[in-house]
C-alpha cells in the first residue's frame, strides 16, 4: 500500500508574493520515496530523477562511459529499435532527457495526463531493458567524439578543461564527462553494460512528480518504472582537495577575444556559513547588474559584455567560480579590477545596505522560481538529493534573513582570498603570463 | 547572460495555446494591450514591445537598434543610471531586454503587486532618457565586446553573419543585429537619440502583461502611466526594403582554423506568417518536420544517419515569426570521411525523392498530434505565451491570427506541403554554405 508520510502546505513568502505549493512525501510500496505535487490545472505531468554518481563512476580506463550509455537509453530498447522507439515518443506527444553529469545522473520526462500509462512503460523499458545496439553504439560513438574534437577548439570548453585538470587531476572533477577521443573510441558494448548496471541504482535515487496526478497513484507508477532496477551501486568518490594555487595559466588560441575562468576553494553546502557565503557571492559576482564585478568591470569600464561568479559546492570538493571575457588587450586589465575587487571585499567586507538588497533580492526572488511543472520538479529532486526537506522551502528565506552583516563580513574575510585566486586564461592576451608556482 | 540579444526569432512550430485567457485594448494613444490571465502563481510578468528592430535602422547605422537597447537601462529624467534593473532588483524581480530584426523588447518579472512599479518605471523610459555621450562610448565598447563574444570568438557565428549577407539581397536581414563591426564603433549619442526619438512611441508599442492579473486593473493602469504619453506623429509607415526577385543560385565556403568539423548548410526563403494568410507557413512547419525535424524519423536522419552512415547530425527548420521574408534551412554535418560534396549530394537526393513521393499518413498524424500537446505544455509557461503576443503583434499578425494558428496547422494536408515544397525548393533563391577550417576540406 501507498503511505503518504506527510503531507505539509508550505508557503513561501515573498517581499509581498506568496507562492504556495503543497509538497506530499510518498513512498511506494517498493520503497521508492518521492516528492508530488498535486497541479491539475493543466492536463500533463512532469516527473523529475536524480541519480547520485553520474560519470563519477566511469570505471579506470572508462572516461566517457556513463555518458555514452545514457545518450543510448533513447537509442532502443526491449523489442524496439532506435526509431522505433522514438516513433512511439513522438506518437505518444512525450519527451525525455537523460543526462550525465559529474555527480549525478537527470532523468526527465512530460508527458499528457491521457498517455500516462503507456508514456511510463516506455519509460520503464528504456531505463531498465537499453538494448545497446553495436550500430547504435558506433552512430551515437561518432556525435560524441565530434562534440570532444569541437571542444577542443571552442575557448570556454578548453579553459574549463585546463582549470578543472590543473585543480583536480585524476579526480573524475578533473576531467570532462564526455571523456577523450582515445577513450571514447575504445569503448565496447559491454562496457555500456557495465556503466549502466553502475549508474541506475534504487538506493540513492530521487523523485519529484509535479502536475495532474495524485499522490496516491504515484507509488505504483514508480514501482512500474524504477522496480526493477538493481538496489545498490558501486561506492561512490571519495572526497578531493581543490589543487589550484593563486596564479595565472595562460593558454595560447588564436582568436580575438580572451577567455578567462578562475577561481578558488569555497564552502560546502551544509557548512553553517552557507548563506553567508551566498549572500557574499551574490553581492560580489553573481547579481547580475547589481554586483560589484558587473559594475566595476562592465558598467563602469566596458571592458566585457559579462561577468559572473558563483559558488559550486559539489558532493567532493566545493569551489567559488568566475568567469569574463575581454578582447585580448583588455584581458589583463579586466583580471586586475577582478582580483582588486575580490581583495576589496576580503578587506573591508560589503555595507549594511548592500546586505540588505541583496536579501530583498534573494528573498523575494525565491518564490519566482516555483513557476511551472517542470520546473517545480526539478527544484524538488535536486533539495532531495542534497538531503532538505520540504519545509526548507518555507525556512530558506529566513536562513537569508538569520545572516548579519557581522556574519558576512567575518566570512567574507575567511573565505575570499585573493592572493590563491587562480585565472586560467585562453586566447592571445596581452600583458599576460603563465605564472611560475 | 543580460540585455541579451535575440539573434534568430526562436518562435519555432507551435504558436498560440487553445485554452489561454487574453484580453486585448487599445489605448486612446494607440498602444496595443494585452492581458494574459494565469492565476496558478502570484507572479506577473510585463513585456513591452517596440515594433522596431535593426532591420528598421538607417543605411550605415547598423547596431543602433540594439545598442539603444543597452543605453535604456541609463539615467532618465526621474531614474539614476542602473537604477531601473537595482529598483526591480530590490522588489524581488529580475528585468531584461532582447532586439531582434523586427522587435526590441523590455521585460520585468516580478510578484503581481509589483504591477504598478513596473508600469511607472517602463512608462517613464519610453521618452525620459537623459543620455550622455560618455554613456554611448561605454556602452559601445561593452557591445563590441558582447560582439566579441558572441560572433568574433565563434565561427559558427561569422560563417552565420556572411551567409545571411549573401542570403539577403536588399532586405535588412542581411545585416546582423549585433550591427557590423565599424559600424558599431562609429555610433554616437545623435543615432542613438534620432532612433529613440521617432520609434520609441506609445502608437509604436506593444504592452504584453501575464500572469496573475485581472484585465480592468491592468487597463487602468495601463491608462494611468502609458495612456498620458502623446503619439508620435511623425511615425514612419513601416515600410522596409523587400527582397527583388533572386534569379541566381549562391554559394559561399568559410574556412576559419577553429572550425573542428566541416558542416554544410543550405536556406531559401521562404514564406513568413501573414495576416489571415498563414497556411503556406503552417505547412512549411510539416514541411520542415518531414524533412529534418528528428534525426531518427525524418526523411534526412533516415537516409543519412540510418540507412547509411553519411552524416552525424542532420536537420531541417524553419519558423514563419518574421515580418518580412522567411527562412528554410538545412545542416548537415558529415560523418568522419565523407567530402561536403557527398554530403550534399546525399541531402539533395532527399529532398527530391520528398518531392516525387507519397507523404506516410502515420508521420502527418503524429506531427498533428504533437503540434496538439505543445499547445498543453505552451500553458506551463506563462512568459513564453506572452512572448508569442508579443513578437507576433510586433511582426503586423494580430491576435486573432496568433489564436487561428494552432488550427491552422491542424488543417495542414499531404496536398499543402506538396505544393508549398515545390514553391520554396527553388536554388535561384538559395544560399548554399560550406563551413571549413581550410580549403582542403572544402570539397
Amino acid at each position: 500500500m501507498l503511505r503518504i508520510l506527510i503531507a505539509l502546505c508550505l508557503s513561501v513568502f515573498a517581499v509581498a508574493a506568496q507562492a504556495e505549493i503543497e509538497i506530499k512525501q510518498v513512498t511506494s510500496p517498493g520503497g521508492i520515496d518521492a516528492w508530488v505535487v498535486e497541479e491539475p490545472s493543466i492536463p500533463f505531468i512532469a516527473l523529475e530523477i536524480r541519480i547520485r554518481g553520474g560519470a563519477s563512476l566511469d570505471l579506470p580506463g572508462k572516461r566517457g562511459a556513463t555518458n555514452l550509455m545514457t545518450a543510448l537509453l533513447e537509442e532502443g530498447s526491449g523489442d524496439m529499435s532506435a526509431q522505433e522507439f522514438q516513433t512511439r515518443l513522438e506518437n505518444l506527444a512525450a519527451s525525455f532527457s537523460f543526462h550525465a553529469y559529474d555527480d549525478s545522473m537527470q532523468i526527465s520526462a512530460r508527458f499528457l495526463t491521457e498517455n500516462k500509462d503507456e508514456v511510463i512503460a516506455l519509460l520503464r523499458q528504456a531505463l531498465v531493458s537499453p538494448r545497446f545496439d553495436q550500430t547504435a553504439l558506433d552512430r551515437v560513438r561518432a556525435q560524441v567524439v565530434s562534440g570532444i574534437a569541437s571542444d577542443a577548439k571552442r575557448p570556454n570548453a578548453i579553459a574549463s578543461a585546463t582549470f578543472n585538470a590543473a585543480a583536480f587531476g585524476d579526480h573524475p572533477y578533473g576531467s570532462s564527462p564526455d571523456g577523450t577521443v582515445e577513450t571514447v573510441s575504445a569503448l565496447t558494448r559491454q562496457d555500456m553494460i557495465d556503466a549502466h548496471r553502475n549508474a541506475l541504482v534504487r538506493d540513492r535515487l530521487y523523485v519529484s512528480v509535479v502536475g495532474d496526478t495524485t499522490a496516491e497513484t504515484v507509488g505504483a507508477m514508480l514501482d512500474d518504472l524504477l522496480g526493477d532496477l538493481p538496489a545498490e551501486g558501486p561506492a561512490l568518490p571519495q572526497d578531493i582537495e581543490f589543487g589550484l594555487n593563486g596564479g595565472i595559466t595562460v593558454v595560447d588560441f588564436d582568436t580575438p577575444q580572451s577567455v578567462a575562468y578562475f577561481g578558488q576553494q569555497g564552502i560546502k553546502r551544509e557548512d553553517e556559513d552557507f548563506f553567508a557565503a551566498f549572500i557574499l557571492n551574490h553581492v560580489l559576482g553573481a547579481g547580475g547588474f547589481e554586483s560589484r564585478l558587473m559594475t566595476e568591470v562592465r558598467e563602469k569600464r566596458g571592458l566585457t559584455y559579462g561577468i559572473g561568479t558563483s559558488l559550486v559546492p559539489k558532493f567532493n570538493a566545493e569551489m567559488i567560480l568566475g568567469s569574463v571575457s575581454s578582447a585580448n588587450e583588455t584581458i589583463a586589465e579586466a583580471i586586475e579590477v577582478t582580483r582588486n575587487e575580490w581583495a576589496r571585499m576580503a578587506e573591508d567586507g560589503m555595507t549594511a545596505e548592500e546586505l540588505a538588497e541583496a536579501k530583498t533580492y534573494l528573498t523575494g526572488e525565491y518564490p519566482l522560481r516555483f513557476d511551472g511543472n517542470a520546473e517545480i520538479a526539478s527544484i524538488m529532486a535536486g533539495m532531495q538529493m542534497i538531503g532538505l526537506t520540504p519545509d526548507y522551502v518555507v525556512d530558506r528565506n529566513a536562513f537569508i534573513e538569520a545572516v548579519t552583516l557581522e556574519d558576512v563580513n567575518r566570512v567574507a574575510a575567511e573565505l575570499l582570498r585573493p592572493e590563491d585566486l587562480h585565472f586560467v586564461v585562453v586566447g592571445k592576451p596581452q600583458g599576460l603570463e603563465t605564472t611560475q608556482e | 547572460m543580460t540585455r541579451l540579444l535575440a539573434v534568430l526569432a526562436t518562435m519555432m512550430s507551435a504558436v498560440a495555446a487553445q485554452a489561454e485567457d487574453v484580453t486585448t485594448y487599445r489605448l486612446d494613444n494607440g498602444m496595443e494591450v494585452v492581458v494574459i490571465e494565469d492565476n496558478r502563481a502570484p507572479v506577473v510578468v510585463q513585456m513591452l514591445w517596440y515594433k522596431v528592430g535593426s532591420a528598421d535602422e538607417p543605411a550605415g547605422k547598423s547596431g543602433v537598434a540594439h545598442v539603444l537597447e543597452h543605453l535604456l537601462f541609463k539615467a532618465t529624467d526621474v531614474l539614476e543610471s542602473g537604477e531601473f534593473s537595482a529598483i526591480v532588483a530590490a522588489n524581488g524581480g529580475s528585468d531584461n531586454a532582447f532586439t531582434s530584426y523586427d522587435y526590441t523588447a523590455y521585460f520585468q518579472r516580478v510578484a503581481s503587486d509589483r504591477l504598478e512599479l513596473m508600469m511607472q518605471m517602463e512608462s517613464n523610459r519610453m521618452n525620459n532618457l537623459r543620455l550622455t555621450q560618455e554613456d554611448v562610448v561605454t556602452e559601445r565598447q561593452v557591445v563590441l565586446e558582447e560582439r566579441n563574444q558572441r560572433t568574433e570568438n565563434s565561427p559558427d557565428a561569422l560563417a552565420r553573419e556572411q551567409f545571411r549577407a549573401a542570403l539577403f539581397q536588399n532586405s535588412r536581414y542581411g545585416v546582423p543585429v549585433i550591427g557590423w563591426k565599424q559600424e558599431v564603433e562609429q555610433i554616437d549619442l545623435e543615432d542613438t537619440l534620432d532612433f529613440y526619438d521617432l520609434y520609441y512611441s506609445p502608437n509604436n508599442a506593444i504592452l504584453v502583461v501575464a500572469g496573475d492579473v485581472q484585465p480592468d486593473d491592468v487597463l487602468a493602469l495601463a491608462e494611468k502611466y502609458y495612456g498620458v504619453i502623446p503619439a508620435e506623429d511623425q511615425l514612419p509607415v513601416r515600410e522596409r526594403p523587400q527582397e527583388p526577385p533572386q534569379r541566381a543560385e549562391r554559394r559561399i565556403t568559410y574556412v576559419d582554423e577553429r572550425v573542428s568539423q566541416p558542416y554544410l548548410v543550405r536556406s531559401y526563403l521562404a514564406p513568413e506568417r501573414d495576416p489571415g494568410a498563414q497556411s503556406e507557413a503552417a505547412a512549411l512547419v510539416y514541411l520542415a518536420e518531414l524533412l529534418g525535424g528528428s534525426s531518427f524519423t525524418s526523411a534526412l536522419g533516415q537516409a543519412l544517419q540510418f540507412d547509411t552512415q553519411t552524416a552525424i547530425y542532420t536537420n531541417a527548420s524553419y519558423s514563419g515569426s518574421w515580418l518580412d521574408d522567411a527562412i528554410f534551412s538545412f545542416a548537415v554535418v558529415p560523418s568522419e570521411g565523407v567530402a561536403l560534396s557527398n554530403a550534399e549530394a546525399a541531402m539533395d537526393t532527399v529532398i527530391s525523392d520528398f518531392l516525387e513521393s507519397e507523404i506516410d499518413p502515420e508521420r502527418m498524424e503524429s506531427i498533428r498530434t504533437q503540434l496538439r500537446a505543445s499547445e498543453i505544455y505552451a500553458l506551463d509557461n506563462v512568459q513564453g505565451l506572452a512572448q508569442r503576443y508579443g513578437a507576433a503583434l510586433s511582426q503586423s499578425l494580430t491576435v486573432q491570427d496568433v489564436k487561428a494558428w494552432p488550427d491552422v496547422l491542424q488543417a495542414v494536408t499531404e496536398d499543402d506541403i506538396k505544393a508549398v515544397a515545390a514553391k520554396v525548393f527553388n536554388r535561384d533563391q538559395a544560399v548554399t554554405g560550406w563551413i571549413v577550417s581550410s580549403q582542403e576540406e572544402a570539397r
